[in-house]
């Protein structure tokens, strides 16, 4: 991918050069760059663990890279915290806002400032937020509570906290994964007043159609790595997906089937199922899916698309308004977040087996006998452990899920549910992963995927769907057709 | 091999708490001792006469306090180890006394007034921490202040009664008549004031420690307490049913100690019945590390604590408060290993 040098002699409001940063065995940036031209919106592209929220952070003072720097308006900058960047005018709003729900708007804007002995008059302190509401017109009552504001009002404040401080960098992590569609075009709207003020925005982003509409340059990230740095205009969306999803260099041959031992009946429908999340947007408006038995159904979407969204309603743990779901009796369901919603560590994997039964589990608990079924997936999986009665948490990774699989799977279950099934896994536990999906599907379980590594979907899709703004589509296993179903174009 | 070393140091690790938390409770009692001028020899000889040092001082001393402390070291073990944090033993109790005394003295004849009283103990004390329950199901309130404050709200309830409703009858003194003896707990040692509320002690300890390791019930407890969200989602575990159980269980236990505690020792009720067993209560279910039958041990040290202490106030001047001391001791050294253990995890 071509690195375009700044096309114009705008200076650079922030630079930053061959910056590096690994912890512990991940290295989450490889000498990636980013310029940013004064007076410009300019977005930040690049999947899930591709380096950009990190590098913003260290743009913003909240660690320090291991090689590389970073120049403001010119100067070079090392910080030491982020009062440092705040103080050369970089400014953060991050994605998980950072407030004090029980105070106040004006006092959460004036938190943090002057010692720790000086008093706070309440009365000069909304003055000033008024002041400042006024000059950025973002519209916010100074004595709202943070806690009861709308979560878009919520993230003006976050705005304009960086802004008390004069930032005239302003970076924004995900800024509209948590809003609606008017509040987005209400947000793009003021940032694009904002950079014509002459002050400078980075916009974190996976949203690869918005970022070529709002902004001025597109930068995307890639592994650690700047693998594009273009003007907006001069970038089409498919080259911008090639250049986030990366070169088709590992695409494994797609598989051949014999579709005669497809089910002849659906195993899961999912019939006009609606999805509401809990402040009311809707999630999915109205789906069809139907998933036989010996086959994988790969369902891939950019963040937010729906996807979670139907295949908790597959899985029978998120109950649609509207519409019908039907599911076989015996489902496996393998949740993206293992720690959380799979097992629980410090118990021993006896007891994590036990768990999925411990809703419909009566009477006295047949601990031999679910120490026999342990055993017998830990054999079946290939889990590494040298007992069953050791912690959970005492398993690599890979063991582990391959036990929440080998758990999930037991009882010859209709169908299987699974979310992100690799992730955070080395190589040899996912390939593994993988391949007891296949065996899974081979043995006529409905298999249905998602995973944000579309690499990994397309190496073990039978047939694809691509959810976008809370619709399903049918599309063909192929990459360039996937990449603009994902981004909505037909 | 490598699991053998592993269980060896896990136990080590276990038992390393109650090791530091004794020699913390010997300093302070020293440190007491001292501070305040009295004579350390003396006081120790006082406090031993009074826990363990005869055989009446262990059967109707030391285990009679280790009773309603066993009890309700259940009772907040039980709530812990669901993931309720329950803080109102001490609430439940005092409603399980009022229940118990109230039916004691509501002229029921001869055996019966015990297999009525008891029961009732038992209901009143569930029902009391249900409100707290039904407060988080249904509002979303936070049992650890819920439960505080209906401690409260216990704590004026018995002093409402004993100075109304059932106050004695010539109306003088804030307590109510002693109960007539049908409706006293047998002993279990003739010459001794142990009662039959410690055998039902012990016997819970098992049936809990049974319950959490065997029962379908104690295992689902278990889960909410170890991991909701894991047990919602891949145990189809209703966490909020589930923790409303737990609610009930541990309230009808405190509410027990309470029934027990009027019919096996004070014979009535009056204010101050409790000497904040309830919190002290806290303190043995952590040292016991939430385990049922670790708290049959924790039980009997505070039991013995306490009833030295109240030997050495009397015999060589010793202010009875540093028990309060040493308990809160108990609670913080708890939290710091739990914490430096968790600390020192390796999670893949």
């Amino acid at each position: 991918m071509v690195i375009a040098p700044t096309p114009d002699a705008t200076p650079l409001a922030l630079s930053l050069r061959d910056i590096s940063k690994r912890f512990g065995a991940t290295q989450a940036l490889d000498r990636a760059t980013l310029d940013v031209r004064r007076g410009t919106l300019h977005a930040l592209l690049g999947e899930n663990g591709a380096g950009k929220t990190t590098l913003m952070r260290l743009a913003f003072g909240m660690a320090q890279p291991d090689t590389g720097t970073i120049q403001v308006d010119g100067q070079l900058c090392v910080w030491r915290s982020s009062a440092d960047a705040l103080r050369a005018g970089v400014g953060m709003v991050h994605q998980h806002f950072l407030l004090v729900p029980a105070m106040t708007v004006a006092e959460n804007i004036s938190l943090g400032r002057g010692g720790m002995f000086s008093g706070f008059d309440p009365r000069a302190a909304a003055e000033r937020v008024a002041a400042l509401v006024a000059e950025t017109g973002l519209a916010i009552d100074p004595a709202a509570r943070a806690g009861e504001l709308p979560v878009g009002a919520q993230q003006r404040l976050e705005i304009l906290k960086a802004l008390s401080h004069d930032a005239r960098v302003l970076i924004l992590d995900e800024p509209t994964a948590v809003l609606s569609p008017q509040e987005t075009q209400d947000l793009y709207a003021w940032l694009r007043r904002f950079v014509e003020s002459g002050r400078t925005v980075v916009l974190i982003t996976h949203k690869v159609r918005e970022a070529l509409q709002i902004a001025d340059d597109i930068t995307v990230l890639r592994r650690g790595r700047t693998v594009l740095q273009v003007p907006a205009k001069d970038a089409s969306e498919i080259e911008v997906l090639a250049a986030l999803l990366g070169e088709a260099t590992t695409l494994t041959a797609p598989h051949v089937r014999t579709p005669a031992r497809l089910s002849a009946v659906p195993v899961l429908t999912v019939d006009d199922v609606r999805v509401r999340d809990s402040r009311g947007t809707d999630r999915l408006t109205g789906v069809k899916v139907r998933v036989f038995g010996g086959e994988i159904l790969g369902v891939a979407g950019v963040e937010g698309a729906g996807q979670l969204e139907l295949l908790r309603v597959m899985a029978g743990r998120c109950t649609p308004y509207a519409g019908t779901a039907t599911r076989p009796a015996q489902i496996g369901f393998v949740p993206e977040d293992r720690h959380r919603d799979a097992v629980i560590g410090a118990w021993t994997l006896v007891e994590n087996f036990a768990l999925k039964h411990a809703g419909t589990a009566s009477g006295t608990m047949a601990w031999r006998g679910y120490a026999a079924r342990a055993e017998a997936g830990v054999r079946t999986q290939d889990v590494r452990t040298n007992s069953v009665h050791n912690s959970l948490a005492s398993l690599s990774g890979g063991n582990q899920q391959k036990f929440v699989l080998a758990r999930e799977l037991e009882g010859a279950p209709a169908a299987l549910i699974v979310e992100n099934p690799t992730r955070g896994l080395d190589v040899r536990a996912a390939s593994q992963v993988l391949d007891a999906l296949r065996a899974a599907r081979d043995a006529g379980v409905a298999v249905v995927i998602h995973s944000s590594d579309l690499d990994e979907l397309f190496s073990v899709s039978d047939r694809m769907v691509v959810c976008f703004a809370g619709t399903v589509r049918d599309v063909a296993v192929d990459r360039h057709a996937v990449g603009r179903a994902m981004v909505g174009l037909t | 091999m490598t699991t053998h070393t592993e269980h060896r140091s896990h136990s080590w690790r276990q038992l390393l708490p109650p090791v530091v938390v004794a020699a913390a409770v010997v300093g302070v009692i020293v440190l007491v001792i001292v501070a305040g001028h009295h004579d350390l020899a003396q006081s120790f000889q006082a406090f031993w006469r009074g826990s363990f040092g005869s055989a009446y001082a262990f059967w109707s001393a030391t285990l009679v306090r280790a009773t309603p402390l066993t009890l309700l070291g259940l009772a907040v073990a039980l709530a812990f180890r669901s993931g309720v944090m329950n803080i109102g033993a001490e609430g439940q109790f005092l409603a399980g006394a009022s229940a118990a005394s109230a039916l004691a003295l509501s002229g029921i004849r001869g055996t019966l007034v015990l297999w009525v009283a008891v029961p009732a103990a038992i209901l009143a004390g569930a029902l009391w921490a249900a409100i707290a329950g039904w407060l988080k199901r249904r509002f979303g309130v936070l049992e650890v202040i819920s439960t505080l404050m209906l401690n409260f709200v216990a704590q004026y309830l018995v002093s409402y009664l004993v100075r109304g409703p059932l106050q004695e009858p010539t109306h003088v003194y804030p307590q109510t008549e002693t109960f007539s003896t049908s409706a006293h707990l047998p002993l279990l040692i003739s010459g001794q004031r142990l009662h039959l509320g410690y055998a039902i002690a012990l016997v819970l300890a098992l049936a809990l420690w049974w319950m959490f390791r065997s029962t379908a019930l104690g295992f689902r407890l278990r889960a909410v307490g170890a991991g909701p969200d894991a047990a919602a989602s891949a145990g189809h575990v209703v966490v909020p049913r589930v923790m409303f159980t737990a609610f009930l269980l541990s309230g009808a236990i405190a509410g027990l100690a309470g029934g027990v505690e009027v019919t096996g020792v004070t014979y009535a009720l009056y204010e101050g019945i409790s000497p904040g067993f309830g919190y002290t209560a806290i303190a043995v279910a952590l040292l016991a590390r939430l385990h049922p039958l670790a708290v049959i041990g924790t039980g009997i040290f505070f039991g013995a604590l306490e009833a030295g202490a109240a030997a050495m106030q009397r015999d060589a001047g010793v202010p009875f408060q540093f028990v309060a001391v040493v308990e809160a001791l108990v609670v913080l050294g708890v939290i710091a290993l739990e914490w430096s253990r968790s600390r020192g995890e390796v999670r893949p």
